[in-house]
């Protein structure tokens, strides 16, 4: 197979790009540009984007062999990806900006353009597992390492697309694993550190980085009675189970620490009370994609509402969506999830398999 | 592999090789007293000679470098420091809009330190308006360090009218410089009836090998130097110098200047096959850069549209061509062209440019090659285009 490997310049990468050239494949590397304005080196841990990381990415190429592209893909990633991160938060709901990333420009503009130009594959460095029924139909499994598994941002994608990634990382039971090989196949890339951050978000002060682009909008944080306990200088700036930073100048009356409990951006209100008003039991979601046939009954399955959270057992129904068209889900949860928030991603499973995947809309105890 | 890119670089010449081979055996500073330092020197000052033969200047006109980039660097700053220095006053810097960034950079960081930059208009073949030089000249004579416009442009091939240029700087006492990197493989360049004041030469484009080149400088013109050290180079250009480089320059050169009558004739001739049997098949190629004489004879360059050039580039690897966007990449990303732009093309447009570029090894089959395997590349790359802003 023609096979693009996706190259950030990390370990992952480099490595799920070796073992696409090793099963046989004709590979190409590819280093996406998402910045225009790029820094020349790597800042705190930031895995990619910097023209540091780029010669990484290409110096793993020359390693392997293959050719090397860098594709200026800034524009797509500004509009689709960071101008909907800074709407979602100031419409007072939390978005997921790997999912958004993933939908729109690794598995859609990357892997659209792949496909024109004659590739038959993206290879990335995800951690999860693609199954094949004989007929060819994949499914998409969390990773062997659940430590390092990505089913959660990747669910996204749908079957459809699904059928053209290549996840080479798949089976490996830990990161050290990867490493090892990075080193063995002389890799410089195998001591990298990991990067967990948002990778548009420099420093990693998300509320410092919607500040800059939102201005300051002060407003009131009230408690569940209505009463104004506190001042905040942009709701956009906290998400729901949020609890350190608050800034509120009294203690609660009964002394227990006080979360995060909605947003209102229609009134610039944040909402705070006690832990046990953030226990979500039912959820509405819209934006479903399903890997297999949307459950028109309800079907059992297991939910997880954020990368690397708890996930808890549920049902989960197709219905039409809040706004009246299809693709809404509906879910019972078994156990309370807590800090659920609109915009979220729900992914819900059926063992380690993905059943589907849908955004939230609405959450409730 | 069909090479379609000797701008970029081209062979070097196997007599370049074995002289520069023999050189590599031998120990010697140019710059030492003793019998095998006066025998390295021996070898730089004939090859300087040699040099200054070809390229019909005097040898001591001639100041080795580190390549193209390092003399054009040495040109624009140092005539600037010189000039600024004698006369304050003296704060523009003229260059024309399609330099090379060898040129355009050192010009655009003399004016982040309080000089003028002067961006001299380009037709929409890309050739200089001297009419728009003549009047810069005419208001600011006496406040103008230098002008650079280029002998011919690496994108497009354009060659410059530079005997107008020098005649209309030469009574106002303005220096000019030009970086004729691209033009001395295949065209006549003579320094001393150029009536240029400096001029860049860089060996790898012609046969010599990368990292060495020349800037020639007449006599007496005031250069500050970049390099501060040894003070070799007519103190204007320190550092050991590189002597299996500059022999192996030096009869680079020579082969080049005796071969090129010929081959400017044998590339012209592939060049317009190339150009019009491109055009004829892939509808909406346009060429860039002016047709016939005032070209490059190894240049052909041409816009496809709703094409990326970095597509492009990947389907002619993939089919064993190796070409080039022409255009420079910022912080590893292609960017379209400035030398497109200042031709006002729209930048669109510009995105899906191909240099070809023909050198010595250049033949027929690999005419052949490119023109069949073109026309599905292209709507190839257009195909991916379009998937690219979905």
């Amino acid at each position: 197979m023609r096979v693009l490997a996706a190259l950030s310049g990390g370990v992952d990468s480099a490595v799920a790009a070796s073992r696409a050239v090793e099963a046989g494949h004709d590979v190409v590397g590819v280093h996406m540009a998402l910045s225009r304005s790029r820094a020349q080196e790597r800042q705190g841990s930031r895995g990619c984007c910097s023209i540091e990381d780029a010669g990484d990415a290409s110096r793993a190429a020359d390693v392997l062999g293959i050719p090397y592209y860098v594709w200026d893909l800034s524009e797509q990633f500004e509009q689709t990806v960071v101008a909907d991160f800074v709407a979602e938060y100031s419409a007072g709901r939390t978005p997921n900006p790997c999912v958004r990333c993933n939908e729109h420009i690794k598995f859609s503009t990357l892997l659209d353009k792949a496909v024109a130009l004659g590739f038959d594959a993206v290879a990335t460095g995800h951690y999860a597992r693609i199954e094949r029924t004989d007929d060819g139909v994949p499914s998409l499994h969390r990773a062997r390492d659940s430590a390092k598994d990505q089913s959660y941002v990747l669910a996204v994608m749908g079957p459809a697309r699904l059928a053209r990634a290549m996840f080479p990382l798949g089976d490996v039971v830990s990161k050290d694993e990867v490493r090892a090989e990075a080193a063995h196949r002389g890799l410089g890339v195998s001591e990298k550190p990991d990067s967990y951050d948002i990778c548009f978000v420099a420093d990693g002060d998300t509320a410092g980085f919607l500040r800059d682009r939102l201005g300051s909008a002060p407003g009131d944080v009230v408690d569940t009675e209505g009463e104004v306990v506190g001042r905040h200088d942009g709701a956009f700036a906290y998400t729901v189970g949020q609890r350190k930073g608050l800034r509120l100048g009294r203690p609660a009356p009964d002394g227990r620490p006080r979360y995060v409990l909605d947003i209102q951006p229609v009134t610039n209100t944040v909402v705070v009370g006690p832990v046990g008003l953030l226990d979500v039991y039912d959820v509405t979601a819209k934006d479903a994609v399903w890997f297999a046939d949307a459950p028109s009954e309800w079907a059992p399955c297991d939910v997880q509402v954020r990368a690397h959270g708890t996930t808890v057992p549920a049902r989960a129904r197709a219905v039409l969506a809040p706004d009246g068209v299809p693709g809404g889900v509906e879910l019972r949860l078994h156990e309370p999830l807590r800090g659920v928030a609109a915009g979220q991603s729900a992914v819900m499973y059926v063992g380690d398999r993905v059943l589907g995947q849908a955004t939230i809309a609405r959450a409730a105890s | 592999m069909t090479y379609l890119d000797h701008a970029a670089t081209t062979p070097m010449h196997p007599a370049a090789v074995e002289a520069m081979m023999i050189e590599l055996g031998r120990t010697g500073n140019a710059s030492s007293l003793h019998a095998s330092g006066r025998a390295a020197r021996r070898s730089v000052e004939e090859s300087r000679e040699s040099i200054a033969a070809s390229l019909g200047a005097r040898p001591s006109d001639v100041i080795l470098t580190g390549g193209g980039t390092e003399a054009d660097n040495l040109a624009v700053k140092g005539l600037y420091w010189a000039r600024h220095a004698a006369d304050p006053r003296r704060r523009r810097v003229l260059v024309s809009a399609v330099e090379h960034h060898a040129v355009l950079d050192p010009a655009q960081w003399l004016e982040r330190q309080g000089a003028e930059l002067v961006l001299l208009p380009v037709d929409a073949d890309g050739v200089l308006d001297v009419a728009a030089l003549a009047e810069e000249l005419a208001r600011h004579h006496d406040e103008i360090a230098l002008i650079s416009v280029m002998w011919a442009n690496n994108e497009i091939g354009t060659i410059q009218p530079l005997s107008a240029v020098v005649a209309t700087a030469a009574p106002h006492g303005v220096p000019v410089h030009a970086d004729a990197v691209q033009a001395v493989a295949q065209l006549e360049v003579d320094f001393a009836s150029s009536g240029l004041d400096a001029m860049t030469v860089s060996a790898h484009k012609l046969g010599g090998p990368t990292g060495t080149g020349a800037l020639l400088a007449r006599r007496g013109l005031g250069l500050e130097p970049v390099l501060h050290g040894g003070g070799q180079e007519r103190g204007v250009r320190s550092g050991t110098l590189d002597v299996p480089a500059a022999r192996a320059f030096a009869v680079a050169l020579e082969h080049t200047v005796l071969d090129r009558p010929t081959e400017a004739v044998r590339l012209a001739a592939l060049r317009d096959r190339l150009i019009s049997r491109a055009t004829e098949q892939v509808p909406g190629a346009v060429v860039r850069g002016p047709i016939g004489e005032g070209r490059l004879p190894g240049n052909a360059h041409l816009t496809f549209p709703g094409c990326e050039g970095d597509s492009l580039i990947y389907l002619l690897d993939s089919a064993g061509i190796a070409c080039s966007t022409g255009s420079a990449c910022q912080a590893g990303v292609p960017q379209a062209s400035h030398v497109l732009l200042a031709c006002g093309v729209p930048e669109r447009e510009a995105r899906g440019a191909l240099r070809f570029s023909l050198g010595r090894t250049s033949t027929d089959e690999d005419i052949d090659a490119l023109l069949a395997a073109l026309p599905q590349v292209v709507a190839r790359a257009q195909a991916a285009g379009l998937a690219g802003v979905g």
